[in-house]
């Protein structure tokens, strides 16, 4: 494998991202990430045009990760939202400590030392300050942009969006009594969404979109062996096929990419070698989180996609 | 191809997305010059993907613009085979075959071909149903009757129901608010009176869910309606249709343009008075749609005669995981007002142990009683499941 491109000269205040798309997915791919085109692209783009990069697709296909090997690429910090209902400003962004400035308060007024003026210009500063990940992520400290990754931005509401559009259009953040904290460079933003609901179009159109579909079989089986080292070609494609067989059935909810490592590394911790139906059975709680899903699959049914797998490993390696 | 010339084909390319339906505008068009900049014009593949990745922000626009690609950069292979590119944008489930002679139909073009008249007023006494019996069956409504319906239906006042969200807003009760209780402390060197905060309330969202199949026929018309009107109360609202199949049609009721919207539902919902397989539906619903519409405790509601030609073992047990992943479940059968109706069909039977509420829905007074019900919810009292034959009805 040739050097990783991201030998940055020290000196450098700013990200240096990979000169093709090629050394791109080798820089990703270096790091265990094997991303197929559409994505690579869709990373490179965000990188040069200083776009948010917006990842949309199934649970558990890499899209979290996308972020991880990327501050890994850059030689950044990583720094993660994540979201959930009634996210707001104090917890996205910035909250003053209170129980700290109540200390404060007594401190002044037991020695008798409180000016009411000057200890409201005392109280709302730096050190009273708590940063949360978005005013972290703006913050001229570090000799480099991080990455920030905005994780599951479906599971926040509506009115963090809009605040979102507003920090990602000019990349600062207006505190009351401090003032206006702007970033130098931009960081390099990575949102996620399970697609639980539709984010406002407001937001996306400012983002570089790729969506992450589940992986083919042959893309599947490089990610589980760059993943799961010690599964076997073997095992890698016995798993990846049953895997394949299994999202063609109609289940409420489906195994992900992520599944289907877990799995390989619990079958690689049971010594298996290779599938069959009873250790199909035993393990399927790797792959399936829902009992309905695993009631109808087990058994018969699974016995019977282990077969089709392997018909179709076949087919695809014949002609070869 | 000369730099310039690709340049215009570009421009004319957003164009033609544009007209297609998708959300492209000239900043995105230049997105996308800049992008093919830096990806460098080398293989058609990554042409593609850059020009997606750009002009691209909903996945249900994917095949869409796959389609424009392939005809507009044409390479010499033959085109990919799929419906004109035109009536894949706004509504991707055109395939609709005609609806024979249906009455609905007919109603629902002389509505688009009138888009000119003015938004019904909301003057006083406007919903008072004005000569209409309130317990008439909507069956036995002559054509001037289910006009003046309809109207009322859109304008019937729902009130949803509400819930607490987890977004915080000032109150005069409820958790003391830290940030003004310290500012305060400084400023002003008191504690006496404690700004307080409290958990902000929002109306519940509601989950539609309405047969249309051949039975529901005499009633599927005002319940076009009765979704339109819901879905403009101002609250969350996911709508969907089935007969044999399952439609949604979130996107086009929210529309704002009452008449075209409601012809476009027409156009989008494939199988009018066919026959019903609410089992499979509910199914369908529940892989392919429940993960992103069912949020945050909704009501669902389904609306359906109970004539179920499919598994009622299946109906049953997606019933029942509905009923586990929703605030209530209610079921609006518009036989239940008839004198004598027994809920016998197999459908019904399978859904009365497994739904909160089944209420009639053949007259106005019924749907007036619905919007009362939906705006004072009462808590679930029996468990998913247990109970084997029907409950109380209430008529």
């Amino acid at each position: 494998m040739r050097d990783l491109p991201a030998a940055v000269p020290p000196d450098a205040g700013r990200l240096t991202p990979p000169a093709s798309i090629e050394d791109l997915q080798q820089a990703l791919a270096a790091r265990h990430y094997v991303a197929g085109r559409d994505l690579a692209v869709a990373i490179f783009l965000a990188l040069r045009l200083k776009r948010p990069l917006f990842l949309e697709g199934e649970p558990g296909v890499g899209k979290t990760e996308v972020a991880k090997v990327l501050s890994a690429v850059l030689e950044t910090e990583l720094i993660r939202l994540q979201c959930y209902e009634g996210l707001d400003v104090s917890h996205a962004v910035y909250e003053w400590n209170y129980p700290r400035q109540i200390l404060e308060i007594r401190l002044l007024e037991g020695t008798h030392a409180l000016d009411r003026r000057s200890a409201e210009r005392e109280l709302f500063t730096e050190p009273f300050l708590i940063k949360r990940p978005l005013l972290r992520a703006i913050e001229r400290t570090r000799e480099r942009p991080p990455v920030l990754l905005i994780d599951e931005i479906d599971r926040a509401d509506e009115e963090f969006e809009g605040y979102l559009l507003e920090l990602l259009s000019d990349f600062q953040v207006t505190i009351p009594e401090l003032g206006t904290i702007r970033a130098d460079e931009p960081p390099v933003v990575v949102i996620t969404s399970n697609r639980t609901r539709e984010v406002h179009d407001a937001l996306k159109r400012r983002c570089v979109y790729c969506w992450i579909d589940y992986p083919d079989a042959a893309t599947e089986r490089q990610i589980v062996l760059a993943r799961v080292p010690a599964a076997s070609a073997r095992l890698a494609e016995e798993i990846t096929g049953f895997v394949q067989e299994l999202r063609r059935a109609e289940l409420y909810k489906t195994a992900g990419v992520s599944e289907t490592l877990d799995w390989a590394a619990a079958l690689v911790t049971l010594d298996r070698e290779q599938l069959d139906p009873a250790t199909i059975d035993e393990t399927l709680g790797l792959l399936l989180k829902n009992q309905e899903d695993i009631q109808a699959v087990r058994g018969d049914r699974a016995a019977a996609m282990l077969v089709r797998a392997r018909a179709a490993g076949t087919k695809e390696a014949g002609p070869a | 191809m000369s730099g310039m010339a690709f340049l215009d084909n570009v421009l004319l390319f957003g164009r033609l997305l544009h007209d297609a339906g998708l959300d492209v505008h000239t900043g995105r068009v230049l997105d996308a010059i800049r992008g093919l900049d830096a990806v460098g014009i080398r293989s058609r593949a990554e042409v593609r993907a850059t020009l997606r990745a750009l002009l691209v922000h909903r996945r249900e626009d994917m095949p869409t613009f796959d389609r424009a690609f392939e005809l507009f950069f044409r390479d010499h292979r033959a085109p990919a085979p799929g419906p004109a590119l035109f009536s894949l944008g706004e509504r991707p489930r055109v395939v609709a075959r005609p609806v024979p002679g249906t009455a609905l139909r007919v109603t629902l073009e002389d509505e688009d071909s009138r888009p000119t008249a003015p938004p019904p007023s909301r003057a006083a006494g406007a919903w008072s149903p004005a000569g209409l019996s309130r317990t008439k069956d909507f069956a036995e409504f002559s054509d001037a009757e289910l006009e003046r319906a309809r109207e009322l239906l859109e304008r019937l006042p729902w009130r949803l129901g509400t819930r607490r969200t987890r977004r915080w807003g000032r109150a005069d009760g409820g958790e003391v608010d830290l940030r003004p209780m310290l500012r305060r402390s400084v400023t002003r060197g008191d504690l006496v009176d404690l700004p307080r905060r409290e958990r902000r309330v929002a109306a519940r969202p509601v989950v539609l869910l309405a047969d249309v199949s051949g039975s529901m026929e005499r009633y599927s018309r005002l319940l076009l309606h009765f979704v339109y009107g819901l879905a403009h109360s101002g609250a969350r609202v996911e709508s969907f249709v089935f007969a044999t199949r399952l439609t949604r049609l979130t996107r086009s009721v929210a529309s704002r343009r009452g008449g075209a919207a409601l012809a476009r539902l027409a156009r989008d919902v494939h199988d009018w008075g066919g026959g019903t397989r609410i089992g499979e539906s509910l199914r369908t619903f529940n892989t392919q749609w429940a993960r992103r519409v069912v949020r945050n405790g909704p009501v669902v509601i389904i609306v359906s005669d109970g004539w179920d030609r499919g598994d009622p073992r299946l109906l049953s047990r997606e019933l029942a995981r509905i009923r586990r992943s929703c605030r209530r479940l209610i079921w609006l059968n518009p036989l239940l007002g008839h004198a004598g109706y027994e809920p016998l069909t197999r459908g019904m039977q399978a859904a009365l142990s497994r739904v909160d509420d089944f209420l009639p829905a053949h007259n106005i007074a019924s749907l007036e009683q619905l919007a009362r019900h939906l705006g004072a919810l009462p808590a679930r009292t029996l468990p998913a499941g247990h109970a084997r034959g029907g409950r109380p009805i209430p008529r």
